[in-house]
């Protein structure tokens, strides 16, 4: 049964219409990466799940439709997401950030753990747990942003360009971690301009062409495809 | 000195409530020293019609300021909700403006409420002053500063525990610097918003009963200057930032008080007759003739406003401002 289903999303920025109505289904406990060049409307689908955008058409969540919901309201339904450029607190302390995260939930002891767990995932975060979090580098500020998007328990995780700006050491790093939360079981939607990992990470894909789905299936065959080679694996 | 310091314990406070506010929407909410006001002439109202009941003093200006915080706390919180937040996504311009309406609004209110006469506080309070020293000339504090100084600095403490230690307080620094991903959280940011208001306005209205219990009058226009100063304080210490309010605010009230003490002095013509002649009718009269006596007093904060904005534009403590990475 599917957690996420959009149908026919559209969503317009002025007179520009940036997403033209498109379908997408992600699974419960499914990997799936959505693909694109630079304006496709990746990031715009992001912002019309998560209510930052004002979207037309339906977004079916845990079979209610959210879409017009507060962008506060969708977030205590179990939706996360972890934005492009990664939108950290920059002056709190990562324990903040991670606080924030969890800023829903009431159950103390169960946060505390969590906190743990993210500092598990993460060490690096643990040694800079009372650095203000503008100080850190790029690839720590991922890790802080994934981090508190986890604090909340989602039932969704939406990551924007996880990769982006970082170094390929880092990037792997990120791409084991996003694996292994996918192991454990949460469901998640991964927009990424770096295809082939994010290929390679997925169960299923969807490529976005100037606002509209024109590719989808399951990831292996994608990364197979052609014209997806041709256009988004450069070769 | 002591007056310096007790006013600006008052500044201070004030001060706190423009720069949480600007902090969290970048608005400069002109209206809060009519909310000041406001708990001012609230806190009269109760302790006047207390007064003969004779009560000890502290209950009857407890009693006012009871009443004059959850009164200010509405008039914060409608402000917010019925002029600033239509106005949240509209050019910045646009809300300041609002503000200064406003604050024309409640001047009006309070004008019609409180009339325009000033309102002299009851003498119930018995001044008592502790010298410094063991002589009778030495330095002396009152009960009343005391009081102002403890409320002041015990409020202060209260926000800033708030501020830095209570999850609301984290959501309210994580929504002044992102509120959209602030919303992604979770945080319902109008409501943050809300809060800030009327954690702001309920300083304001505890300002206001200490500043209108020292100076012992209270009048419709007072929240003016009263706002003006603390807002010029909190430029001093960098607008946007607590430390930096409290500190402006203290050394507003000081350069204040020692301005009007010490410049006065100064410039007395009297005492410089013998470069300036001419002026031996005038120090005949009146002995105390001076070019920048007390009654110029309002006129240092302004200047010191004024220097600041030439030469530390972010503020003493304001290094940061501008900066939202």
């Amino acid at each position: 049964m599917s957690l996420l289903a959009l149908e026919k999303v559209e969503v317009h920025y002025g007179g520009i219409r940036a997403v033209k109505g498109i379908d997408l289904v992600v699974g419960q406990g499914e990997l799936v990466c959505l693909i694109g060049a630079n304006g496709a409307g990746k990031t715009t689908t992001l912002r019309a799940i998560t209510g930052l955008a004002h979207a037309g058409g339906r977004i079916v969540y845990d079979g209610e439709d959210i879409a017009g919901a507060k962008p506060h309201e969708i977030a205590r339904k179990g939706i996360a997401l972890v934005p492009e450029g990664r939108g950290v607190f920059p002056q709190l302390t990562i324990e903040e950030n991670l606080a924030m995260g969890a800023y829903t939930r009431g159950d103390r002891a169960a946060v505390a753990g969590d906190v743990e767990r993210v500092f598990t995932l993460f060490p690096r975060l643990k040694e800079r747990m009372r650095q203000t979090a503008g100080t850190m580098s790029g690839g720590e500020q991922q890790m802080l942003a994934i981090g508190r998007a986890l604090m909340s328990r989602p039932r969704l995780l939406l990551l924007d360009e996880p990769s982006m700006g970082l170094a390929p050491i880092m990037v792997d790093r990120i791409f084991e971690v996003i694996r292994q939360i996918a192991g454990e079981g949460v469901t998640m939607l991964l927009v990424e301009q770096n295809a082939r990992l994010a290929l390679e990470a997925s169960r299923r894909a969807y490529v976005l062409e100037s606002g509209l789905v024109t590719l989808s299936g399951e990831a292996s065959a994608l990364l197979h495809d052609p014209q997806v080679r041709q256009a988004y694996l450069g070769e | 000195m002591v007056n310096g310091l007790t006013l600006g314990c008052v500044y201070a406070v004030v001060a706190l409530g423009y720069t949480m506010v600007y902090g969290i929407v970048q608005l400069i909410n002109f209206a809060h020293g009519e909310v000041v006001m406001i708990g001012c002439m609230v806190a009269f109202s109760v302790i006047v019609a207390l007064a003969p009941t004779g009560l000890p003093p502290a209950v009857i200006v407890g009693a006012g300021i009871a009443a004059a915080v959850p009164a200010c706390m509405a008039v914060g919180y409608v402000i917010e909700r019925v002029a600033y937040r239509p106005l949240r996504a509209a050019p910045r311009l646009a809300p300041l403006i609002t503000a200064i309406g406003v604050s024309i609004v409640l001047q009006h209110l309070a004008l019609l409420v409180w009339s325009r006469n000033i309102i002299a506080f009851p003498q119930i309070i018995e001044l008592r002053l502790f010298h410094f020293g063991t002589s009778e000339t030495s330095a002396a504090i009152s009960n009343v500063q005391l009081a102002i100084i403890g409320t002041s600095i015990a409020m202060m403490a209260g926000l800033v525990t708030l501020v830095y230690r209570t999850k609301l307080g984290i959501a309210m620094r994580a929504t002044s610097q992102n509120p959209q991903v602030a919303g992604l959280m979770g945080i319902d940011v109008n409501r943050v918003i809300s809060a800030t208001f009327l954690i702001g306005a309920g300083l304001g209205a505890v300002a206001g009963a200490m500043v209108g219990t020292y100076y012992g009058v209270a009048h419709y226009q007072m929240g003016f200057l009263l706002g003006l100063k603390a807002f010029s304080a909190a430029v001093l210490g960098g607008i946007g930032n607590l430390a930096g309010a409290v500190l402006g605010g203290i050394l507003m009230g000081l350069i204040e008080a020692l301005g009007a003490g010490y410049v006065g002095d100064f410039t007395n013509v009297c005492l410089m007759d013998r470069f300036l002649p001419g002026f031996a009718e005038v120090c005949a009269a009146s002995p105390e003739s001076s070019l920048f006596g007390s009654n110029y007093k309002d006129v240092y904060a302004f200047i010191v406003l004024i220097l600041v904005l030439v030469f530390r534009p972010s503020g003493l403590l304001g290094e940061r401002v501008g900066d939202r990475a």
